[in-house]
């Protein structure tokens, strides 16, 4: 990484005729002039004048009674941090902290008894100097994370052997949990948490899998660990709408929800009920809806009777302008029906038709044909099928009219397939619904006009009630400048 | 449906039995069931009609009753709930039974959703100002506790926004369980419950005794202001400026100088970043000798972070701080120990930091005085000039009054000019229209003289920019500069120049004349507009470009206030009569708006003469209305708003745009609207060249 910021003077030179004439660029286009950024941690500042690093002798080139102590050395070694947005600053005691790393990685992984206890402070220590450190405010502010590229950390090739270094640590055979706990406790996790915000997607990788080692190693943690990922999905939802790391993060539960003892924890529930569906809000949901989905398919595996109030949710928040969205959600509903219990089908399936009902009259074909395509699926049709009385009367109005007038020509073809599967699956219904179908719009009519009649009735009712009130002159004041903004 | 919860039974069943005035609950609920939630928000909006029908008795013993029962629905609907019930107090019978509307807020005040929870509390508040104190204590209180005790963090969340309402009217023993019930949210498990602890820490400060601030709010701050979470610590920095403005010099130096102090230097940059956005008012809150031993020298290390963010906050308030410091002395904290970092910041390697700076660099020179500015601002004035950031620029060039006040203007035209023209021709179309709009504040700074010989060839190159936002606004700018310049300028200057380009052979050009002459018309009056300008118009109207013709009908009738009878009568009248039997329909009916709007001027004009003349003019108006208009759309009003306002102009046509969907896509763009630029030029080439055949 040697480059820091990219260079003005190119980016402006870059400025074509077309701009000129046009004045939009396409955004991909701008985007392709810059280079790729990486960033220093917001920790680094001050720091003062470093250390220089001297090589240490090599640890195979050690007696073993020698080993034990220089290991330790160079783990404190290790603690000290060098400014990599600098990039020609301490070139000589970066390379020796490289090279260190490197041998530690190797140490950890190819020899037995070498993780004593007495190391595991300065193993612990040394991790946490490198790797805990404030993230630095995103230099891309209305980042978007399915088009930008990504701001990379810069001290990346000192925190990627660390990383190494950490989980070869973790999955050594020597390594004991009862130990470690001491030093890798609350607080520490906490601070790994933080860390997957992290818009380096290098990291997020690795810290997944840290996580992931942690939680399966520390009992003792899980509930903590599950608790503050929690918090910073509701942060997420409802407060920030970014953190870089939500996916890995679901990635992480999909495995954890995969071994929840049955029957589920009230604590479980109320995590899928309170926190993963209304997720599904999130402004960026198509970075992480595959793991989402999964581990609400997950929960659902693990427990059918969820499946109604699981879909109830997901139709509360049904994406109203969003098409992209929307065939998500979609997938996403095609994804749990091809895991329902019949039983459990038939208490959502009033609700959930109407909405598919109305994602199949949806203008935007996309939304029209992501639904049309449950048609094709056989155990949804086999689902309508044994249910074709209460579904057919929800789908066939809308059915009947895109036939007729939908713009898009594949989505009017796919309408006449899935009418004709409907059809054969009850003839005599869908006739009955053919032919009452002008009765049912008309009487549609009716009831709108009645309800805008009522409506001024009751304009009529209130105007007489407060001149009532005015002539008794109770209270006046307070109701008119309660009403006055009607 | 969702909103459909427990329907038949309650209250909906009164409806039923034929009482009119028992259905107003059935409409209510019978919406409330529809499956369209646009027609159950409207009910909902419409609580208050229901109410007022039902009166306060069965507003209070049914209407409320369900819907705390029925509070299950979309969140768009429980926001408009929230927000109604709020206004309900009157609703219900007054202030003595103002604690009927708390058990249905209570329920919304622990959805999930923010906004509606928000909106809860807030309409809670309003509510208990309207409770009495014996009411207060015995129905208020008890919610905030309930709340304040919730098992999600919802409801503990909304509890914090309600002590500082309900504390100050409740007796001492209550006070100490409302002080107890905030002390524990304040350690919160949950880091949203101690967040929003966090933020309302210095309001519920405000309302305590002196002594409880002192010995249960400080030792709160100390440890907000340390929490693990920043978002925590950063919300303590904003209750530090009202726990401030609380206390004596002394306490506040020992109470809450060292949290602040660590929070300048925390580790996390947001926290830094919040205490630079606060500055200013910490600044107050504290006092000046405070702020000159401990502030100070924090803001040294602010404008010298290793974020951006944080410096770029802390460039902002450079020019406030300064005003706020004791005039005595000010001068030499200034040039001592704030000027040395300004200089750092003016070439530092971030263009939010530098630009951030320009916008109130300029304010210091009066502060510092004359000599000051000309011997240490004035050289960093010159350098942002040259920044290669255009912002910075424009930010400096915007603040010229300041200086101008100071040392005059002239010290920096040499650097300026340069500067100006670099923005003028500046690729990104958004910079040349920032420019443009700070041609008129230099033109009245830098005097007719200089502006003659050194920008007004830029004024006029942007009549001919290829973005029309820029013309348009460059039209504006010379309207702008006549004002400022005289009539007699404009005849000099400008009007030959706009008049040439009714030759010119790019058809958009001539328009821009057209355009000129709409907003130069009335601020040269109406010898000029009469003698110069309107043989031009006039004689466009013969263009073969359809848009040039119908734009002079429009320019006839937008000057045709500021023309004479005879004028009107003699020369535009006829044109516009022609231009009524265009072939073009678009340029029919803009002849036919100018005629009647011409025809009302001369009745107005000499309405006893002219009288016979009115009628015809008035039929055959209507009858060339050949196309739809919008249903009850009165044309006369229409057009006398458009003659009243010319900014209407626009919202009429997209109108007209509207009710003709059936027309194709180069019609519709062929009106004139002014957004979207690329795309109106390339509508206006589709109709030239339809109009060309």
């Amino acid at each position: 990484m040697s480059s820091s910021s990219p260079p003005v003077g190119a980016a402006s030179a870059a400025i074509s005729a077309s701009e000129k004439v046009d004045g939009f660029t396409r955004k991909s286009v701008r985007k392709a002039q810059r280079q790729k950024r990486s960033q220093g941690s917001s920790q680094f500042r001050s720091q003062g004048s470093q250390a220089e690093l001297h090589p240490l002798p090599q640890l195979k080139d050690a007696t073993s009674n020698e080993q034990q102590e220089l290991f330790c050395q160079k783990l404190q070694q290790c603690c000290i941090l060098f400014d990599f947005m600098d990039s020609v600053s301490d070139l000589k005691s970066k390379e020796i902290k490289r090279a260190t790393l490197n041998e530690l990685v190797e140490y950890v992984s190819t020899n037995r008894g070498v993780i004593v206890e007495s190391a595991y402070s300065d193993i612990v220590k040394m991790i946490s100097a490198n790797i805990f450190r404030t993230l630095p405010p995103s230099d891309n502010p209305d980042f978007d994370p399915e088009e930008d590229e990504p701001t990379l950390e810069a001290s990346w090739p000192h925190i990627q052997l660390v990383y190494e270094f950490f989980l070869r640590f973790l999955e050594s055979p020597d390594f004991q949990p009862s130990i470690a706990k001491r030093y890798i406790d609350q607080k520490f996790v906490q601070q790994l948490l933080e860390l997957f915000d992290s818009e380096d997607p290098r990291e997020r990788d690795f810290l997944k899998t840290v996580l992931h080692r942690i939680y399966g190693k520390f009992l003792g943690l899980r509930a903590f660990i599950r608790k503050q990922i929690n918090n910073i999905f509701l942060r997420f939802i409802y407060e920030t709408e970014h953190f870089n790391g939500v996916a890995e993060l679901l990635e992480i539960l999909g495995s954890i929800i995969n071994g929840f003892a049955l029957p589920l924890k009230a604590e479980h529930k109320q995590f899928l009920m309170k926190v993963l569906i209304p997720m599904h809000t999130a402004k960026g949901l198509a970075l992480f809806h595959a793991q989402l989905a999964y581990c609400v398919v997950q929960f659902l595996e693990k427990d059918t009777t969820l499946t109604e109030p699981v879909i109830r949710g997901l139709l509360k928040f049904w994406p109203k302008t969003c098409s992209q969205k929307e065939v998500m959600f979609l997938g996403e509903i095609e994804e749990i029906l091809d895991v329902i219990e019949p039983t459990q089908f038939k208490k959502i399936e009033e609700p959930l038709f109407k909405q598919i009902s109305k994602c199949v009259s949806s203008s935007h074909f996309q939304v029209a044909e992501r639904a049309l395509y449950f048609w094709n699926n056989e155990y949804i049709l086999s689902l309508i099928e044994e249910n074709i009385d209460k579904i057919l009367p929800i789908m066939f109005g809308s059915l009947y009219k895109i036939s007729k007038e939908h713009w898009n020509p594949t989505i009017v073809a796919l309408v006449y397939n899935v009418l004709k599967t409907l059809m054969e699956m009850n003839g005599k219904l869908f006739d009955d619904l053919t032919s009452s179908y002008k009765a049912e719009r008309q009487r549609e009519k009716k009831k709108e006009l009645e309800r805008e009649e009522l409506w001024k009735k009751l304009e009529e009712l209130k105007l007489k009630k407060a001149l009532e009130k005015q002539n008794s002159a109770y209270n006046m004041h307070s109701i008119l400048s309660n009403t006055s903004d009607e | 449906m969702a909103g459909a919860a427990g329907p038949g039974t309650g209250p909906g069943a009164a409806g039923g039995d034929g009482d009119d005035s028992l259905y107003p609950i059935a409409v209510l609920i019978d919406e409330l069931r529809n499956e369209d939630v646009q027609l159950r928000l409207n009910s909902i909006k419409k609580l208050s009609t229901i109410a007022l029908a039902l009166g306060v008795e069965r507003t209070r013993t049914e209407l409320l009753p369900f819907l705390t029962d029925t509070i299950y629905d979309e969140d768009e609907v429980l926001l408009a709930l929230a927000e109604q019930l709020g206004n309900f107090t009157g609703l219900v019978g007054g202030p003595d039974f103002a604690h009927c509307l708390l058990p249905p807020l209570e329920s919304l005040a622990t959805v999930e959703e923010t906004v509606v929870r928000d909106k809860a509390v807030e309409s809670l508040r309003q509510i208990s100002q309207e409770h009495t104190p014996v009411a207060l204590e015995a129905h208020f209180v008890p919610l905030v506790k309930r709340l304040a005790s919730g098992d999600w963090f919802t409801s503990r969340t909304s509890a914090c926004g309600l002590f500082s309402v309900c504390y100050p009217r409740a007796s001492n023993a209550v006070k100490a369980e409302i002080r107890q019930h905030f002390r524990s949210l304040c350690s919160d498990d949950t880091p949203m419950v101690r967040r929003a602890a966090a933020s309302k820490l210095g309001e519920f400060a405000k309302v305590l005794e002196l002594d409880s601030v002192k010995s249960e709010i400080v030792p709160l701050f100390t440890n907000l202001a340390s929490d693990e979470q920043d978002s925590v610590r950063l919300l303590a920095v904003e209750a530090c400026v009202s726990i401030a403005q609380l206390l004596s010099q002394e306490d506040l130096e020992a109470l809450v100088m060292p949290t602040l102090r660590q929070a300048a230097e925390d580790k996390s940059w947001r926290v830094r970043y919040m205490v630079a956005d606060k500055f200013s008012e910490l600044q107050k809150a504290v006092g000046p000798k405070i702020t000159l031993n401990d502030l100070i020298p924090a803001f040294q290390n602010l404008l010298k972070d290793c974020e951006a963010e944080v410096r770029a906050a802390a460039a902002h308030k450079v020019k406030e701080l300064c005003e706020n410091l004791p005039a005595e002395g000010r001068e030499t904290i200034i040039m001592n120990q704030i000027l040395p970092f300004i200089k750092e910041l003016v070439s530092d390697t971030n263009q939010h930091v530098k630009s951030a700076l320009a916008s109130v660099i300029m304010g210091l020179s009066t502060i510092l005085g004359k000599e000051n500015t000309i011997e240490h601002l004035l050289p960093l004035f010159l350098a942002q000039l040259k920044d290669e950031c255009p912002e910075v620029r424009l930010n400096i060039i915007s603040n010229l009054d300041c200086v101008n006040e100071v040392i005059g203007i002239r010290q920096l035209s040499q650097s300026l000019l340069p500067a100006i023209v670099e923005l003028a021709e500046d690729a990104k179309w958004r910079v040349r229209l920032a420019i443009i709009e700070y041609m008129p504040l230099l033109a009245g700074q830098l005097g007719m003289e200089f502006f003659d010989e050194k920008l007004n060839s830029l004024c006029m190159a942007w009549l001919v920019d290829h973005v029309y936002a820029i013309r348009e606004a460059a039209t504006n700018n010379l309207m702008k500069l006549v004002q400022k310049f005289g009539t007699e300028w404009a005849q000099n200057t400008i009007v030959p120049k706009v008049l040439v380009m009714a030759n010119d052979p790019n058809y958009l050009h001539r328009m821009t004349t057209l355009f000129c002459i709409n907003v130069l018309s009335e601020a040269c009056g109406q010898e000029i507009t009469t003698k110069q300008m309107l043989p031009i118009v006039l004689k466009m109207a013969g263009d073969q470009v359809a848009n040039v013709r119908f734009n002079v009908a429009k320019s006839l009738q937008k000057i045709g206030p500021i023309l004479d009878t005879d004028a009107l009568q003699e020369e535009v009248k006829p044109v516009l009569q022609k231009l009524g039997q265009d072939e073009d329909m678009d340029v029919k009916y803009f002849a036919q708006e100018a005629i009647s709007a011409v025809a009302q001027r001369l009745r107005k004009l000499d309405c006893s003469a002219k009288a016979s003349e009115e009628p015809s003019a008035r039929g055959a108006d209507k009858n060339h209305f050949l196309r739809p208009r919008g249903p009850g759309e009165d044309t006369g009003k229409a057009h006398r708003e458009r003659a009243a306002r010319a900014v209407s102009e626009e919202a009429v046509e997209a109108a007209r745009l509207q009710t003709r969907p059936s027309k194709g896509p180069a019609h519709q763009l062929h009106g004139n609207t002014r957004d979207t630029l690329a795309q109106l030029e390339i509508a206006e080439l589709v109709h030239f060249s339809q109009s060309g055949d």
